[in-house]
């Protein structure tokens, strides 16, 4: 007998060791489930007894102890749409640009790299720029405008990427049936290529709006007010937004228990809106992935 | 002596019908080649008998096969000690990332063998076995990727080998390699059959003439001739057989 | 015509494909621009004198000494070069001790006048007001504060952003916080993140992966300000009671704060380099009888080490350039801190935390900017870092 098959016992050992090493990945795995649940459940029960129509709709009240937060969910709103006009046409036609017409390599590369930078780019540092350029450099002050135009920036990346992806995933047979029929590169792109992208892209931008309405750093300097009952009227003027008015009334203020209610409020509500935005973008996913199925 | 037994086995892949019926017997220290056009399931069935189609999801597996008369597939049986003693090289050689001598000792020491002079021992022997020794004996220590494609496969051979299956399943061995390489590794064949049992299976009939004792003719999932070499190649029994291998289609 | 058409759409794609490498370059241009105005600015606030007895041979000093001046650390000349000499502190506020309001006059004309008096009497004198106060035939020395270095700045070890007369911007107490959070961060979610990540390449089927890919999409989408929210009221308070601390506020709240954040990024990174490992090399290690725990961690694991780096790098750049979640939960004391337990600052929370009152122009405002551009170069750095392994791999 060999010594290999003379070691029956190794293989005892062996399991033993896959069955502890399983078991604990397992754990780990379902802690990262608890560990979800557990925040979103404790801000739900605390934030739920908050949640009124009146809380939704009403200005803040008494030093922001009581009334609502509707100026920071309008403000909200408003910055989200303000920096989706800036980042969803830039940021799909760069990706139509680099998926679609961009042939020297070097260009290519340079501009990914220069992409994946950006995203990698502090949004503290986002906040930096936008005061430097919009706020001070371009005269615009702490308004929605330099808000937006910090936020639309900020968002480019993730958008670029999911452009690239969407039209990545359409096989070239579909581009060389369209131009061998005589359809410009435009034709092709326009009525084949971005109808079939559509739901992907769409998927895409509707997170990216999950996750401007979530940011915090960058909007600190270039439009979040402290405290503004009434609402901006044009897009010089400064507003509240959700993430600034949970920061504020949740570390400043000589009675942080009196802030408690409303800070849990505002954090339901944001956390809603994540909850809704990824419900939306899984729904819509596998809604169209159906659809190509039945076709 | 039966070394493999299969009964009466079916496999699906979902709800494709891969394997049906199949029934043989393997005995010890022969060679038994399976032809068969692509698709046919004769790698499929042949990575049954180590229990790689375990791997993928979605199978089943239906009917017995026995290794030394112990059902493989039972509840019982503890599916790393059967691929211990049922050896497998791959269609592509495919060495880890890591030197030439630690490919070999993998095996080893994935069994719990920690007695280095006794590791040393077995690479050195199981390399001259498969005539690699020669050519590797200074670079030990080099990434296995270094050798070109034909060294590449003996050295997985010789991987297989190193921890002492009584079996060794070979899928498609030589189909990437060159002619002078698959020539050493069919006389390298020739060697092991006397210690080992071999299955083989080939996509060049004459690979299948030249190193086995019988050879199984597989046809959409089904095992339509299985019987002495020499037989199947000079005296077909049945047309569909016949049309394979003189070349009509596959 | 159509053909024109064509060109425009063409140039205005390739435009938009070049707004990104734009803004890369605006933001450093403006962070440098901002942060480099600081080199040029005098230590002593700006608009404000520092003077001395004519007698008194000193005519420099470091922002640091001045501070330890006013602060009554130093109280002899003779500890900064100077004569053996008691330093006498004079503030604009002090002058009263030394006049009646009739001689400083009724609309403090005479203050100017006044002050050049006392300076010139008093050899131990060090005094402190606005420029405007300046006499013409002014009796005393003005200290010139030295420029701030690029030295200072980057060897300081004290952060006194408002301290007057003489600010000071010490880098070190700030990013030895970033990353001892940073570091703390990646210890706790760096083991757990790569279990999770060979549970979901190698272990779970379908239908666990199916539960646990949303899971960790939701984890990611947390606003920081929600994380910094609950680690303020759940967290804080946890640690503060188990570990018995006078605060719960400490560089460890922030690690467990930023490990919980980093997760997704290291799960999902990680994860998707160990599934390029190739089936074959798998199938090679599980025919030779090894299990599949073996496999994982003598196949899998080197084979995507490079992959699994990267998660590493990219979940350390997340946690360094974390802003919100950490303001609000490591107590932001800028001091160099000494243990794991005690309040710590952060490059980040001190820009969100002092930009407001930091006015735009001033030594404050660009000392903030230059924290801007080491924090975009060490975050750059690292995607650089993670681009050259990412490429190594295609090749």
């Amino acid at each position: 007998m060999t010594p290999v098959q003379k070691l029956g016992n190794v293989d005892a050992k062996k399991r033993t060791s896959q069955k502890i090493a399983f078991g604990f990945f397992s754990f780990l795995s379902y802690s990262v489930v608890a560990i979800l649940f557990v925040i979103l459940g404790f801000i739900i029960i605390q934030g739920a007894s908050v949640i009124s129509w009146d809380f939704l709709t009403k200005a803040p009240e008494d030093g922001m102890t009581a009334g609502g937060i509707f100026s920071a969910i309008v403000g909200t709103v408003y910055l989200v749409i303000g920096s989706s006009l800036v980042s969803f046409p830039i940021g799909i036609m760069s990706g139509i640009y680099m998926n679609e017409y961009a042939t020297n390599g070097k260009v290519i590369r340079f501009i990914r790299v220069m992409t994946n930078n950006l995203s990698g780019v502090p949004s503290v540092v986002f906040g930096l720029f936008g005061i430097a350029l919009f706020v001070n450099t371009m005269g615009f002050g702490d308004s929605i405008i330099a808000g937006s135009l910090t936020l639309g920036l900020l968002s480019l990346p993730l958008i670029i990427r999911t452009t690239e992806e969407a039209l990545k995933s359409i096989d070239d047979s579909f581009r060389h049936g369209s131009l061998a029929l005589g359809a410009t590169q435009l034709q092709t792109i326009r009525k084949v290529i971005l109808p079939m992208a559509f739901p992907n892209i769409i998927t895409g931008l509707i997170l990216s709006i999950g996750r401007i309405s979530g940011e915090t750093a960058p909007i600190l300097f270039t439009v979040a007010a402290y405290f503004l009952p009434q609402l901006p009227t044009s897009i010089f003027d400064q507003c509240m937004v959700l993430p600034y008015h949970l920061y504020v009334i949740s570390t400043s203020g000589t009675d942080i228990e009196a802030f408690r209610g409303m800070a849990y409020g505002t954090a339901l509500v944001l956390i809603a809106i994540v909850l809704i935005v990824n419900l939306l973008a899984n729904a819509l996913r596998s809604y169209f992935a159906n659809k190509v199925k039945m076709n | 002596m039966i070394r493999i037994n299969a009964k009466n086995v079916d496999f699906y892949y979902g709800s494709f019908h891969a394997l049906k019926g199949i029934s043989m017997e393997v005995e010890a220290n022969t060679s038994v080649a399976f032809i068969g056009p692509s698709g046919c399931g004769k790698s499929t069935f042949l990575r049954l008998i180590n229990r790689m189609n375990d791997l993928i999801p979605g199978t089943r597996m239906e009917g017995q096969i026995l290794v030394d008369e112990r059902d493989i597939y039972s509840k019982a049986e503890k599916v790393d000690q059967l691929r211990k003693s049922v050896g497998m090289v791959f269609q592509k050689a495919n060495p880890f990332p890591k030197s030439i001598f630690e490919n070999v000792a993998y095996g080893l020491r994935v069994n719990g063998i920690t007695d280095q002079s006794y590791i040393e021992e077995t690479v050195i022997k199981t390399l001259k076995q498969v005539v690699l020794w020669d050519e590797v004996k200074d670079k030990l220590k080099e990434l296995a990727f270094a050798l070109f494609g034909g060294q590449q496969q003996r050295l997985c051979i010789a991987r297989a080998l190193a921890i002492s299956p009584s079996i060794l399943l070979m899928d498609e061995p030589t189909s990437a390699l060159d002619p002078i390489s698959t020539g050493k590794i069919e006389d390298l064949i020739h060697e092991l059959k006397k210690e080992y049992t071999i299955v083989i299976v080939t996509h060049n009939m004459q690979q299948a003439a030249r190193v086995s004792d019988r050879t199984g003719y597989f046809y959409l999932g089904e095992l339509i001739e299985y019987d002495d070499t020499r037989k199947i190649f000079t005296n077909l029994d049945k047309e569909s057989t016949q049309n394979y291998i003189t070349g009509r289609f596959g | 015509m159509r053909k024109f058409i064509e060109k425009l759409v063409e140039g205005g794609l390739l435009l938009s494909g070049s707004v990104t490498s734009l803004t890369i370059l605006l933001i450093i241009f403006f962070l440098f621009k901002e942060a480099t105005g600081l080199f040029n600015s005098p230590s002593v606030e700006e608009g404000y004198v520092l003077a001395v007895n004519q007698e008194n041979p000193v005519r420099h000093l470091s922002p640091e000494k001045i501070m330890d001046i006013f602060d009554s650390e130093i109280t002899n000349w003779n500890e900064v070069g100077g004569i053996d000499e008691e330093i006498l502190l004079v503030r604009l506020s002090d002058l009263t001790n030394y006049f009646s309001e009739e001689e400083l006059g009724d609309e403090f004309q005479f203050i100017p006048e006044k002050i050049s008096e006392l300076v010139g009497r008093e050899p131990g004198i060090i005094a402190f007001f606005p420029h405007q106060y300046l006499a013409d035939n002014f009796d005393g020395a003005i200290i010139s504060g030295d420029k701030i270095t690029l030295w200072d700045f980057f060897e300081g070890t004290k952060w006194y952003p408002t301290s007057t007369p003489s600010p000071i911007f010490g880098l070190i107490p700030l990013l030895l916080g970033t990353l001892l959070v940073s570091v703390g961060a990646i210890a706790l979610s760096l083991p757990f993140g790569l279990a999770v990540a060979i549970y979901m390449a190698e272990i779970a089927n379908m239908r666990v992966r199916n539960l646990l890919k949303p899971v960790i999409e939701l984890l990611a989408g947390i606003p920081s300000v929600v994380y910094g929210f609950f680690g303020l009221v759940v967290i804080v308070p946890l640690i503060q009671k188990v570990l018995n601390l006078p605060v719960g506020e400490t560089a460890f709240a922030g690690s467990v704060v930023l490990a919980i954040m980093a997760l997704p990024t290291i799960i999902t990174v990680a994860e998707d380099s160990m599934r390029t490992t190739p089936r074959a090399m798998k199938e090679a290690s599980l025919a030779l009888g090894a299990t599949q725990w073996q496999t994982i961690y003598k196949v899998v694991i080197p084979y995507s080490i490079s992959g699994i780096t990267s998660a590493a790098v990219l979940g350390i750049g997340r946690a360094i350039g974390e802003t919100m979640a950490v303001l609000m939960v490591t107590g932001n004391a800028a001091v160099i801190p000494t243990s794991f337990f005690e309040p710590v600052r952060t490059i980040p929370a001190t820009i969100a935390a002092e930009l407001g009152e930091a006015p735009a122009g001033g030594a404050h405002y660009q000392a903030l900017f230059l924290l801007g551009a080491v924090l975009f170069l060490i975050t750059l750095l690292l995607s650089i870092y993670v681009e050259f392994m990412s490429s190594k791999r295609k090749m």
